[in-house]
């Protein structure tokens, strides 16, 4: 052993990537195309968009709590269920005007997700996951029970609310087609932004070592909670969008924990656990099968669970995982990387 | 002298960190062979291997003339090798008299009863009802080496039995090694206490980061010799 | 005492959540691990149970002696050929592949029997009571229900406490490692736990199967029941699992009294309030 230390060796920090500026441009160009969609593309090329917006949402949002924060929820379909009926409740009841009633259905899904989050919390692990999908649960129940929202059987958004939307049929369905997209576009450009900021690179210390960070300072419950808030928000008004689409919500739906959560956690379990890019790959698997398998049936979730637990046991980091290892590319670079020069 | 174990050019990892690089260790029938060597020399690391709870090569170690290294670790023990791991590691939630019969498990039928572990270590047989985590560390000790008797083993690695022990303890644990040896059973004792060691072993091997640097009696060693293979300076 | 009798019943019932939750249990006491699947499993051995009673024609109680044993195997391998292999520090794998796996059964349960509802008949039994006075009564079923229960966690504590096996168990519960030196096979011991869990639900099934009607779809409730009893209960205790079933079947009872709608609600209420009260249950035994 020297009594010296050694010089520290010239670095950089690197933040990005050269694959990461082919998928910025990638990105831009796709969002041009999305953009100008409602031009050309028919009604059903819409739909199908918003609803793979929606999904890709959910995935990054799940993806955050599960793969980064190590919080496995089976309970999202809560926050989508109260912003489902949040929108209701605040264009029909209170008169709220839809867009508007959007934003606050994100924020009672907020609200509610604080009391969530303090009895959830007290569970670890596997119990906080089926603690989540009980609380989902109990939320069901309890709009179950609730007549003015049409109790057991649910209800329809009256024409009046959906007219607010837009005057004609093409003019909604452009609006519900920039919500969805700026909200699953959004949705993902603020996980990326809060992965890459001084939080995230908490979160991904989380993620490795949960001992560790709290030994140099992450403050994991904090941070936890911050980010338990941030998904509900999101979920609850990307649940307000998807209702305000669908026009009828009623609690077994709304509260669905395949819909909202099963099929997200395949999509991020599929596409790669813990990195942005997976939820990508991994609904491009989703909606590739479903367009496949459509008449199959119940094989089709079959299919999608054995390959969820598959790649779980195989290649834990999903496909996304293989590819990056086996050519090192990353669209979406959130890691700093010390390069020696 | 048949040898009882052998192992040849042993390596051993945790994950990508290489701990061992290519022991050779010989254990005779009967013998008392002791593997001294400072913290992280890879002394735990090599008795880990022997039973099995570390991967190693198949060839890499032999018992009795019969390839081992990739056995399980229940099928070394049921061979006739028994750890006394390092930190004791008493079943919290079994009894004493549970955590010695924790030894019947792998089968071996032989001489080492609770009775005779009760005549070695009388103390154990007042708390054999009390939680494990109730004894003092010199009783956890015995009872750790009773239950490894338990599985009447031909040979038996101890892996710092006096680590954390007052020296009278001590001195107690170490007062019922030989009435173990008589009976046949092979040891193999790491130790720190170099001087402990010495005291017990016939023959004595020193490790440095994972290679074996001295071995021989301890008699025709000298405090140099075994100075330098110690620290390496 | 409308109120007596439902509470009663109520109480006697959660021998069948006791039962649900001692196989949660009895998994995640040896292993740590939390089968997402538990309640799917439950299903698929009442679904097990009915094909056995309309192939061989075995009365529901009597096809037990089929269905235990099947589900017993069907654990030892589900535990040997799956979920040993998700086992070790990362708490993803066993999490999502019992996930996956919750789904894939539930699913398969709908390509084979449809969505149609399902139920096993126990004929007069189901109804039949002893009056104890004129106005109180309790069913002879949930009676059966509860002594069932009490039994079997009985048979499980000597099982776990006064044999070899059992002493295995807490052995590799305590430090999997150490306990291989002596001579444990983990994956058995595992697979031997998760065999023993799926004979126990497979009583609960039956039970189950014969008291209410089910379909493809009633896994997961059956395995937040069983989640909630074991939480009530306190990790780790099976007499603790009783008490945390009775407190789910008398909360569901008393819920059921107050308004139809509000027996499942009453359940998942009364467990969180538990949550709330008393975070690790009524009868801690074990650190999660």
């Amino acid at each position: 052993m020297s009594a010296t230390a050694a010089p520290l060796p010239a670095f950089r920090i690197e933040r990005s990537t050269r694959t990461s500026w082919i998928g910025l441009a990638v990105a831009a160009v796709a969002i041009v195309v999305l953009i100008s969609l409602p031009w050309w593309g028919g009604e059903d090329d819409l739909r199908l968009i918003v609803e793979i917006c929606y999904t890709i949402a959910l995935a990054q949002l799940w993806n955050l709590l599960a793969g980064y924060a190590g919080l496995v929820s089976v309970g999202q379909q809560a926050f989508v269920g109260i912003g489902g009926y949040a929108l209701f409740g605040l264009t029909i009841i209170a008169g709220v005007p839809p867009i508007p009633a959007v934003a606050l259905a994100g924020a009672v899904a907020a609200i509610l997700a604080v009391p969530t989050a303090l009895i959830v919390f007290r569970l670890r692990g596997a119990y906080f996951a089926i603690g989540t999908w009980v609380v989902a649960e109990v939320f069901s129940e309890v709009t179950g029970l609730l007549p003015d929202l049409g109790a057991g059987t649910g209800m329809s958004l009256p024409v009046a609310v959906s007219r607010a939307v837009g005057e004609t049929r093409f003019e909604r369905e452009t609006v519900l087609y920039y919500m969805g997209l700026v909200l699953g576009i959004g949705t993902v450009a603020a996980v990326f932004a809060w992965l890459r900021s001084r939080q995230g690179l908490a979160l991904t210390a989380i993620r490795d070592s949960e001992t560790a960070a709290g030994s140099i300072g992450v403050n994991n419950d904090r941070t936890k909670y911050a980010v338990y808030l941030l998904a509900a928000l999101v979920t609850g008004m990307l649940g307000a969008v998807i209702y305000l689409e669908k026009l009828r919500i009623s609690p077994d739906a709304a509260f669905d924990v395949i819909d909202w959560t099963a099929d997200v956690i395949f999509i991020v379990v599929i596409g790669g656990i813990g990195s942005i890019e997976g939820p990508f790959i991994g609904a491009l698997v989703f909606f590739g099968l479903r367009y496949f398998l459509a008449d199959y049936g119940a094989w089709y979730m079959i299919l999608l669970g054995a390959v969820a637990v598959v790649i779980m046991l195989l290649a834990r980091r999903g496909l996304w995982g293989l590819l990056a290892d086996r050519y090192d590319i990353h669209f979406f670079p959130v890691r700093r990387r010390v390069r020696l020069e | 002298m048949t040898a009882l174990l052998a192992t040849a050019g042993l390596t051993a990892f945790y994950g990508d960190f290489q701990a061992l690089f290519g022991i050779d260790l010989v254990v005779g029938e009967g013998e008392a062979v002791a593997v001294i060597g400072a913290n992280g020399a890879g002394k735990s690391t090599l008795l880990r291997t022997i039973c099995g709870l570390l991967p190693a090569d198949a060839d890499r170690i032999r018992y009795r003339g019969a390839n081992i290294g990739s056995l399980p670790p229940a099928d070394i023990v049921a061979r006739g090798i028994a750890l006394v791991p390092e930190g004791r590691k008493l079943f919290p939630s079994l009894s004493v008299e549970e955590n010695l019969l924790m030894g019947e498990q792998c089968g071996r039928k032989g001489s080492w009863q609770l009775d005779r572990v009760y005549a070695l270590f009388p103390i154990l047989r007042e708390r054999r009802r009390l939680p494990s985590v109730s004894l003092s560390g010199g009783q956890q000790q015995m009872a750790a080496i009773g239950r490894a008797l338990m599985t009447n083993p031909e040979l038996l690695l101890c892996d710092e039995i006096s680590l954390g022990l007052a020296p009278i303890v001590i001195r107690d644990v170490y007062a019922a090694l030989p009435g173990i040896r008589a009976e046949g059973t092979a040891l193999v004792i790491v130790e720190q206490d170099i001087n402990r060691a010495l005291g017990l072993a016939d023959r004595v091997y020193c490790l440095q980061e994972g290679r074996v640097t001295l071995e021989g009696r301890p008699a025709s060693l000298t405090r140099e010799q075994i100075k330098l293979a110690y620290f390496g300076v | 005492m409308d109120w007596v009798n439902a509470v009663l019943q109520g109480a006697l019932v959660g021998g069948l959540y006791a039962l649900f939750a001692a196989g949660l249990s009895l998994m995640f006491g040896v292993m740590r691990l939390v089968n997402i699947a538990h309640g799917d499993l439950i299903v698929l051995a009442a679904y097990l149970g009915l094909v056995t009673v309309d192939t061989l024609g075995l009365g529901p109680f009597t096809s037990l002696v089929v269905v235990v044993p099947a589900m017993f195997v069907l654990g030892y391998i589900l535990q040997r050929g799956l979920l040993n292999f998700t086992l070790g520090t990362d708490i993803l794998p066993p999490l999502l592949v019992t996930f996956g796996l919750s789904i894939v059964i539930e699913n398969a349960l709908l390509e084979g029997f449809s969505a149609d509802e399902q139920k096993l008949q126990a004929g007069s039994f189901e109804t039949a009571s002893i009056h104890l006075t004129d106005q109180l009564a309790i069913g002879w079923f949930p009676l059966v229900i509860f002594v069932t229960a009490v039994a079997v966690i009985v048979l499980l504590e000597l099982l776990i406490y006064r044999t070899a096996v059992g002493r295995a168990f807490r052995a590799t519960s305590d430090d999997a490692d150490t306990a291989r030196l002596y001579g444990v096979r983990n994956r058995h011991v595992y697979s031997l736990a998760t065999a023993l869990a799926l004979a126990v639900i497979s009583i609960a099934a039956i039970f189950l199967a014969v008291r209410v009607n089910f379909d493809p779809a009633s896994g997961p409730a059956r395995l937040l029941y069983a989640f909630e009893a074991v939480i009530i209960g306190g990790l780790g205790s099976l007499w603790g699992t009783l008490a945390g079933g009775v407190v789910l079947g008398v909360a569901q009872a008393i819920g059921a009294q107050l308004n139809p709608g509000w027996e499942q609600l009453a359940g998942h209420v009364a467990f969180l309030i538990v949550l709330i009260v008393r975070p690790r249950g009524l009868f801690p035994k074990l650190a999660d």
